[in-house]
């Protein structure tokens, strides 16, 4: 009688080797059937043994475990290759740039402009397109900041209860979602046509500043908003102005969070290519000076070598690509050393 | 005592100067607008064809004509096309990260994903240029043999290179992360006792998803998908690369051809006169005009949600 009971109140559930058992024989079958010839490639094969897969597990998990218990099952297997779909782009994008980067992917590349080298032959390099984009994102970065941590303290520090903060909150976030090329338009709009300076480097650092300037602006308020008020009410009870406050007490808490926050926004903009198309010409030989004349950038330079066509100019292209992902990931390490340098000695 | 904490000059100087870089906010989103407006006007007095509707785009020419139905087509076809692939999987690989992932490499997961948003626009292009589009052969002669009654997965001309079908997915890998990583907040927003009291009941995990995650996270979802659609339309280089930049309206999108706003601002670009230069502006002008309209519709959303959950 109680066995009985015991009974009732467990359901039937299929063994936890099902699984593996299932997902061993399914690839089993998937390849089979290649080596028979019925299906022809690799991705076919393996598609079609996550078919067998899908079909059986919910086929047998209903017939056992019963409608909802299969339903869940399939609901994870799906969520399972939906996350790897969306991983395996990544994995795909960074092996063919590292796969076919590499291959010029040298001194010459890290030394020479393209000035005296032909789109039709190998030879040539990104350095007037390195240092036109360090110096662009340099300046991008110099207005940015100041300007973004000021606005970021007024929305956390002098918000309370007031209508404009909310405002420029709102378009705040807005402006994250101005498309590139739009800022591009407003600068050639504005610098180049109203004010009359000439298409160049400079010009092009404008367009990134207002790209950056949204997104220092949101991650340094969130810094700003994990300062602990307890911080600021001691310095206040120390009688030292609300202004000093935030300079010697404020800002030192929240400053490894927000150089993070900058290096990010860099990371984001060194990329952008539509801006610097529209506001500075694109250049084939060195130009140190952001000012005055065509610069060129690592992004426009993978441009211009697509544009040409020729096979080693598209090896040129995927250098400039390895080049360019090397560069995020240095200023993302760059973020995280900085973070931990600057952390809070609390 | 002649002054307290907030009136001392000092406070008030530095008042005023965060203020003004706010207010500079303000000031720069208007001046957007204003400039791209002023510099449009020229390309509107010269124009003999309708801007809304005319699909060729001739602005250099005299006369001129040109109009943005042939880009607003391209803009909103290749947009649609990401959503629908990248809406479901990436709440799907939010879900994912948030309730199925073993705890432990959770976090990698999602860093992965994020990666994807780290990823140069231009290199997107260059990837779905040289290995996406010979690679998707199989896929859109397949589409077109099986499922070719139907007029969208119809082609016509035996190439299936450079369309409005595969800029479409590469647009979806590239808003996916931010579809993926907002849905994750919202997800992680979700009260811990509703998803107990799921399961308590003996729901199964899917079924305690159904009942406590999406319906809270509903709103959540919607404002992230509209973020993601609001990069899609904006962007320029990935599209520029991969479309051959035809002005027609072709609902056929296997098809090579289509083109959208931004494409075609950084194609012709270099090209355009001072009436195309105008033009383009112009056709910028509408871009920022949707994009803004898109954002601030999926920004007031979380913000009303923000106030019910206090």
């Amino acid at each position: 009688m109680s066995r009985k009971n015991t009974a009732g109140l467990t359901r039937p559930t299929l063994p936890k080797s099902f699984v593996s058992i299932l997902t061993v024989l399914s690839i089993a079958i998937g390849f089979g059937l290649k080596q028979v010839g019925a299906v022809t490639t690799l991705p076919m094969a393996l598609m079609l043994a996550a078919l067998i897969y899908v079909v059986t597990q919910t086929g047998v998990s209903f017939a056992v475990e019963g409608k909802r218990f299969a339903f869940d099952r399939l609901a994870t297997t799906s969520l399972y290759a939906l996350f790897l779909a969306a991983a395996a782009p990544l994995f795909s994008l960074l092996w063919e740039v590292i796969s076919r980067g590499y291959k010029v992917f040298d001194a010459t590349f890290f030394s020479y402009s393209m000035k005296s080298a032909s789109p039709l032959r190998p030879g040539g390099g990104a350095y007037h397109a390195i240092l036109g984009t360090l110096e662009q994102v340099g300046i991008a970065t110099l207005i940015a900041v100041p300007v973004g941590v000021l606005c970021a303290l007024y929305l956390v520090e002098y918000s309370a209860g007031k209508r404009l903060p909310k405002a420029v909150s709102f378009f705040v976030d807005v402006m994250t979602g101005v498309p590139s090329v739009v800022t591009g338009l407003f600068i050639f709009t504005s610098v180049v046509l109203t004010l009359g300076l000439e298409r160049s480097g400079f010009a092009a650092a404008l367009a990134l500043t207002i790209l950056m300037m949204p997104v220092v602006i949101r991650t340094s308020e969130e810094m700003l908003r994990l300062v602990p008020n307890d911080l600021r009410e001691a310095s206040y009870a120390l009688g030292i102005p609300k202004w000093k406050t935030i300079i010697k007490v404020v800002l030192p808490t929240a400053i490894s969070g927000i150089i993070t926050g900058v290096m990010l926004a860099v990371a984001r903009v060194a990329g952008e290519t539509a801006p610097l198309l529209l506001t500075t010409f694109l250049s084939q030989s060195i130009n140190a000076n952001p000012f005055k004349g065509p610069q060129a950038a690592l992004p426009t330079f993978v441009w211009d070598q697509i544009a040409s066509g020729t096979d080693p100019s598209m090896d040129r292209a995927w250098s400039g690509a390895l080049t360019l992902i090397l560069l995020v990931v240095l200023f993302y390490g760059l973020a995280k050393l900085i973070a931990r340098y600057y952390a809070p000695k609390v | 005592m002649k002054a307290d904490a907030t009136s001392r000059r000092g406070d008030r100087i530095f008042n005023a100067i965060t203020a003004s870089s706010g207010i500079f906010v303000l000031v720069l989103m208007a001046s957007i607008g204003g400039f791209l407006l002023v510099r449009a006007l020229p390309a509107f007095t010269n124009n003999t064809g309708n801007f809304l509707t005319e699909v060729t785009w001739f602005p250099d020419q005299d006369p001129a004509k040109f109009g943005i139905a042939a880009l607003a087509f391209g803009t909103i076809a290749a947009a649609l096309i990401a959503m629908v692939i990248a809406v479901p999987v990436g709440i799907g690989t939010a879900l994912f990260i948030s309730f199925y992932a073993p705890k432990r490499i959770a976090g990698f997961m999602a860093f992965l994903i994020d990666l994807l948003a780290a990823v140069p626009s231009i290199i997107f292009g260059l990837w779905g240029l040289q290995f996406l589009m010979p690679h998707m052969f199989g896929l859109t002669s397949w589409l077109d043999k099986y499922l070719g009654f139907i007029p969208l997965f119809e082609n016509r001309s035996d190439l299936y290179t450079k369309s409005l079908f595969i800029a479409g997915i590469v647009l979806a890998i590239m808003v996916l992360p931010t579809i993926s990583a907002i849905s994750r907040e919202v997800f992680k927003q979700v009260p811990r006792n509703h998803i107990e009291a799921a399961l308590a009941l003996g729901s199964t995990r899917w079924e305690m998803i159904k009942m406590a995650v999406l319906p809270y996270g509903r709103s959540g979802m919607i404002s992230a998908s509209m973020l993601g659609l609001g990069r899609a339309l904006g962007e320029t280089i990935a599209v520029a690369l991969i479309l051959s930049a035809l002005f027609e309206i072709n609902i056929h999108i296997t098809e090579p051809g289509g083109t959208t706003f931004a494409a075609n601002i950084a194609l012709k670009w270099n090209e355009a006169g001072s009436n195309g230069l105008a033009a383009l502006i112009a056709s910028g002008l509408v871009l920022f005009l949707i994009t803004l309209t898109v954002n601030s519709i999926a920004r007031a959303v979380i913000a009303r949600r923000k106030e019910f959950t206090g």
